[in-house]
């Protein structure tokens, strides 16, 4: 489903800093890969790639579902529909409701009725469990709920994937289970799932598949049981030995 | 006690202020006294509305043919004397000086009718109204073009408008005011002469100037405010799917829009005030007019009293129309 192949990425700060070290990977539909590592070992930046948020230095290639988005005919805002993204930040729309925040991609770019639409929404905020909450503006909402919004938003669209970029990172510790939880439903319910975290319980529990990085590449690939169990390399026991 | 002595103290320097306030007035009006000026704030109104009386004339040498009335109005017919050519005139049948069979002179007074006319400083205070009004508008399209354009990865919109905007904000309006209307202003109107078209009067490009003007401003004003907007908003816009414009559009500006009423209630004030640059190029707007009627009535210190009190009656208003617009937006 999501095709990574020999994905660099260089940033110019103005010195090159080489985020994204000959990077490949392959995640199948209905798998749910989370992606762990320290600080600065370009995990963000992969996910990133993966909707060209960031764009990759050229000669690789990424498909989404056989779309190369590296290639310049590709139509990206096609395939960003078809990708639900889920920031560290939230990033809701603050003059919108949280009924029209949800609301709004649907009908611009789905183009489905005001009714179909609204009934989507609310389905969706039932399923993250603030119904209740339609008509409120984000500011009004804590951060657990914020981000529940943000993942109902996600999946108005009907996305094949869902890209997560660390949820659960700038929440209190009471509202981390409300968010996980949602997101484990989502895993249950069969969606393609790319998740970069720190919740190493959420990995262990929900995870098909653990990827490691650090300094840019892939030091590790496995299921949970290996990973967390049995890892092989000394970096990933080294990290494993600091967070757990 | 300290808060009863806290409030004497508050209430007496409010006293002090009114007793400042009025102090100033007493002493502008007692020194003006003082060298005979003589205040006549009656003659004031007559610049504003009048009720002008008149004068209908005969164009043509003949004889009245008839007079006939229908409610209150006469209608008189003459007959030129040598080409036989008949002219009609109405007059109300009261003011009629006239009658069948007289014969008149060219010039000489049929009747008299009496009309409310606007007075010359109502005149231009419209004029200014005006042209804000349009240079408002106007400069907001121009600012929010000019802005995207600014923010723009396309080299000729981005270096096209910097290009504007430093040049606009780099000279002084006067000066920009007379290259409007004796540069640009002569080019236009002598190449639509050569080809038969009408001109263009002069508050066209007076209008134009303050346009250009305040659209520069504008635009480096819609740059701020979509730059100062969290770039996250801008990536979950086009991460669900939405194109460039369709995430400026819905999400990005109207976040922008609101940031930027303040400064932006702020420019268009401004732009009132400047407006009255343009009697520099014989539009008669506010204070054009009050110079002129300043010049011919001998009344300067009322008149130029009104003069600031209608530009600060119209900036207030459009600063409480900023302050509401802010309340509504959030």
């Amino acid at each position: 489903m999501i095709r990574v192949t020999n994905i660099n990425k260089t940033f110019y700060l103005p010195e090159p800093m080489k985020a994204l070290n000959n990077i490949s990977c392959h995640i199948k539909a209905g798998e749910v890969v989370v992606i762990i590592g320290p600080s600065g070992s370009g995990k963000s930046t992969l996910l990133r790639c993966l909707n060209r948020l960031e764009k990759p230095d050229p000669g690789g290639h990424i498909l989404i579902d056989n779309i190369d988005i590296m290639s310049p005919k590709t139509n990206i805002n096609k395939v960003r529909a078809e990708l639900g993204m889920v920031f560290q930040s939230f990033n809701l729309f603050p003059h919108k409701t949280v009924l029209d925040n949800i609301n709004l991609a649907q009908i611009i770019i789905r183009k489905r009725s005001k009714a179909d639409t609204e009934k989507r929404s609310m389905e969706l905020l039932e399923k993250v469990g603030i119904p209740d909450k339609a008509g409120v503006y984000p500011g009004n909402l804590s951060g657990g709920q914020q981000q529940r919004v943000a993942i109902a938003r996600a999946l108005a669209m009907d996305p094949k994937a869902m890209l997560f970029d660390e949820p659960t990172s700038a929440l209190d510790p009471e509202m981390i289970g409300e968010v996980l939880d949602v997101m484990k439903t989502m895993a249950r319910e069969g969606m393609t799932m790319v998740v970069v975290t720190h919740e190493m319980g959420f990995a262990r529990e929900v995870a098909d598949r653990v990827i490691f990085m650090d300094n840019g590449a892939i030091i590790e690939e496995g299921t949970p049981e290996h990973f967390f169990s049995n890892p092989t390399h000394d970096r990933t026991k080294l990290f494993l030995g600091q967070i757990l | 006690m300290q808060q009863l002595s806290d409030r004497y103290s508050y209430y007496f320097w409010v006293g002090v202020f009114f007793i400042m306030m009025f102090g100033l007035l007493g002493l502008m009006y007692y020194s003006a006294t003082n060298i005979d000026y003589v205040w006549r704030w009656y003659r004031i109104p007559q610049y504003f509305i009048s009720n002008e009386t008149i004068e209908i004339r005969s164009e043509i040498q003949g004889e009245v043919l008839s007079i006939t009335e229908k409610s209150g109005m006469s209608t008189i017919v003459i007959q030129d004397e040598y080409s036989n050519d008949k002219e009609t005139y109405t007059a109300p049948t009261k003011s009629v000086l006239i009658s069948e069979g007289d014969f008149i002179s060219m010039g000489d007074v049929l009747g008299t009718v009496k009309e409310v006319r606007a007075g010359i400083m109502l005149l231009g205070l419209w004029i200014t109204l005006k042209v804000s009004i349009i240079a408002i508008i106007v400069g907001i399209l121009i600012g929010l073009i000019g802005g995207l354009a600014r923010i723009s990865d396309n080299p000729a919109l981005k270096w096209s408008a910097i290009t504007y905007i430093e040049l606009i904000r780099g000279s002084p309006l006067l000066v920009q005011i007379f290259i409007w209307y004796f540069v640009l202003g002569t080019l236009i109107n002598t190449m639509l002469n050569n080809h038969g078209i009408p001109q263009v009067p002069p508050l066209w490009f007076g209008v134009a100037a303050l346009s250009t003007f305040t659209g520069a401003y504008v635009a480096e004003m819609v740059r701020a405010g979509i730059q100062s907007i969290d770039k996250g908003q801008t990536e979950a816009a086009r991460s669900l799917g939405l194109t460039y414009p369709q995430a400026m559009i819905h999400v990005i500006m109207p976040q922008a829009l609101r940031r930027i009423l303040p400064p932006l209630a702020g420019q268009f004030i401004s732009l009132i005030k400047d407006s009255s640059l343009l009697g520099i190029i014989a539009i008669r707007e506010l204070t054009k007019a009050t110079r002129e009627v300043v010049t011919s009535s001998l009344q300067p210190f009322e008149l130029w009293f009104i003069c600031a009190l209608l530009y600060l009656i119209l900036t207030f208003s459009l600063s409480m129309f900023a302050q509401y617009l802010e309340r509504k937006a959030g």
